[in-house]
């Protein structure tokens, strides 16, 4: 022990000038290494909207023009156009902000009763709801489809929900099986729980009955928890893909992201126009994370925290 | 509990006085409140989930009778190459996948839980293609991918690498898809391992500092170990998720080439609503069901285990 400190001692002077160097070393490696990695994961990004907005001349051009001095918008219009990608923007539209909208509502009323009110069963059916978040999804997809499919007096279906493809292929089929995430309920659980109870207690002496004080007392305090739900509900309601892929089948039904798949998969891949239907489909999550990213950054934390 | 602590609420407040068939005034209002969100739970999660069980011994498919077929699902899943060829490709791209997405994602995070500048920036950056839909990307990456044109192979060019086939070769279909999604996945590993740093607390790094610990024993020694339930948290959750992977499966090679990329998911979405033999899918269902299952809790048995011995 004696002998290390001795040692350290002496070389003391020789080794400060040696340990700053080092320190700057570290410092400009950090700066590399998240410059790399940034721009690693941002060139895709890039790629996708430089080759969107080239002229189709350009786009086998090797070696590979980067920035193209001709900017062009045929294949926007082209994949509006011929893609359909305007019926597919507008029906990922319709059903990602209705899930959203019946998300918010359904959730937060499930939530407020599973925190403020005194119920029996209240912690068992709670536990369900947990436990339905922590499945794989998966199992029930089948089963799912065949319950839309018997949806009774929908899509020429009789009161036994025979006869017809009830609501497959519709938009309450893609809408209603996403409502009601166990995630959301569990986020504003949470939140209720930690609001004084003076609040409810104000409005019942007031004469407010018991969604009033809900909907009037108690939801205006929760707009930042409102919001992270109405995010993440509608990114994960915008970027669905597999169970739109088991229940649509015309044209008129797609979302967004068939619409990709479909134009990869049909056409020899026309590029310039698939990155422009990529973009169209990237904008609408991608700005609204970056306009409230403060939101989404808290979603995650509160996941991550509940581990 | 709840039945003891409503009674105990009975006598001080009017509120708890009991109606008729026995429910309190907030009782009624609590079913009114959960009813619009267990009423499609029901239908369309926990009934499906348990009829799928019931559908694994059937041969249901939506064009003919139903009938119950005993144990032949299974049988035949043992039988069937592809599900075994899933099998091994999930674990393939779970065990590519997870370990890289962990260690990237920890990295990450201490890089930008450092006093840097730009920190905001390296954060939204990172967490910028987890927003983004899994098809876009998949779409994005199928070009940077292309043997012929792909930016990839540009690049490979300019350092006199031979050009690559990629998603196109049966050995690197599965390697590129792990790439990209490690690109994809790292961000959000590094906004949860964010949130575990900063719930350490203080106080422990200045005790580490009084004892002449270096940076490395500091970030050994107490990050490592303080950020143990978060990494549990992650393992857990990656394992679940890679294992059900199928969006970019299915849109850049459609399990191929030559089934190199199938994954389980794969299989059952081919079964199901490919070939509709939606028994034999539901059986595969639940046959991945019970492997996340069993996969989770002995994930967890053996974290606890470890930390205990530590």
């Amino acid at each position: 022990m004696n002998r290390a400190a001795n040692l350290t001692m002496q070389s003391a002077p020789l080794h400060r000038p040696l340990q700053k160097t080092s320190h700057y070393l570290v410092w400009i490696l950090l700066y590399v290494f998240l410059g790399v990695t940034a721009l690693s994961m941002l060139i895709p990004f890039i790629w996708m909207v430089f080759t969107s907005f080239k002229p189709q001349t350009e786009i086998f051009k090797m070696p590979p023009v980067i920035f193209t001095t001709s900017y062009t918008l045929e294949h926007y219009a082209r994949a509006l156009t011929r893609g359909n990608f305007n019926i597919y923007f507008y029906n990922s539209m319709i059903v990602s902000v209705v899930t959203t909208l019946l998300n918010l509502f359904v959730t937060s009323l499930a939530g407020y009763a599973f925190a403020r009110l005194k119920w029996r069963l209240r912690e068992e059916l709670f536990m369900v709801v947990l436990a339905v978040m922590m499945l794989p999804g998966l199992i029930a997809l089948i089963p799912t489809f065949l319950i839309v499919k018997v949806t009774p007096f929908a899509g020429g279906n009789n009161w036994l929900g025979q006869g017809g493809t009830g609501w497959l292929d519709s938009y309450p089929g893609l809408i209603l099986p996403a409502v009601g995430g166990g995630f959301y309920v569990f986020l504003l659980r949470q939140f209720f729980l930690t609001l004084p109870t003076e609040l409810e207690d104000a409005g019942r002496i007031d004469g407010c009955d018991e969604f009033g004080i809900f909907w009037r007392i108690i939801l205006p305090l929760c707009k930042p928890v409102l919001a992270v739900v109405a995010l993440f509900s509608f990114q994960a309601s915008w970027n669905d893909f597999l169970w739109p892929l088991v229940i649509v089948q015309s044209d008129r039904m797609r979302t967004i992201q068939l619409g990709l798949t479909l134009f990869q998969s049909q056409h020899r891949i026309d590029w310039g126009v698939l990155m422009a239907g990529t973009a169209i489909a990237t904008v609408p999550t991608v700005v609204l994370f970056l306009a409230f990213q403060r939101y989404f950054v808290q979603g995650i934390a509160l996941t991550g925290i509940k581990g | 509990m709840a039945v003891q602590n409503s009674i105990s609420q009975q006598k001080s407040s009017p509120t708890w006085r009991r109606r008729r068939y026995g429910l309190t005034r907030q009782e009624k209002t609590a079913i009114l409140f959960v009813l619009p969100l267990m009423i499609p739970l029901m239908i369309y999660w926990i009934i499906p989930s348990l009829s799928s069980l019931y559908y694994s011994f059937t041969n249901y498919s939506v064009v003919m009778a139903t009938k119950w077929v005993g144990l032949n699902n299974f049988t035949r899943m043992w039988a069937d190459n592809l599900f075994w060829r899933s099998l091994k490709n999930s674990a393939y791209f779970t065990v590519g996948n997870i370990p890289l997405v962990m260690v990237f994602g920890l990295i990450l995070a201490v890089a930008v839980n450092a006093r840097i500048r730009f920190r905001n920036f390296f954060r939204v950056v990172f967490y910028l293609p987890l927003v983004t839909s899994t098809i876009a990307i998949s779409m994005v990456w199928l070009w940077l991918l292309d043997p012929n044109f792909g930016l990839l192979n540009v690049g490979l060019k300019i350092i006199g690498v031979h050009p690559q086939l990629w998603l196109q070769s049966t050995k690197q279909a599965m390697p590129s898809i792990i790439m990209m999604s490690v690109g994809v996945g790292v961000g959000g590993t590094m906004l949860i391992y964010l949130a575990g740093l900063q719930g350490i607390p203080e106080s422990l790094y200045e005790a580490a500092k009084v004892d002449g610990a270096n940076n490395w024993q500091t970030f050994w020694f107490i990050t490592i170990p303080m950020l143990m339930p978060v990494t549990v948290y992650v393992l857990v959750t990656s394992i679940i998720g890679s294992f059900q992977i199928f969006g970019p499966i299915y849109a850049m090679t459609d399990g191929g080439p030559a089934f190199a990329t199938t994954t389980i998911v794969h299989q059952i979405y081919i079964n199901g609503f490919r070939y509709f033999n939606m028994g034999y899918g539901a059986s595969q269902s639940w046959v991945l069901f019970l492997l996340l299952l069993g996969l989770s809790i002995t994930n967890m048995r053996l974290m606890t285990r470890g930390m205990e011995v530590a």
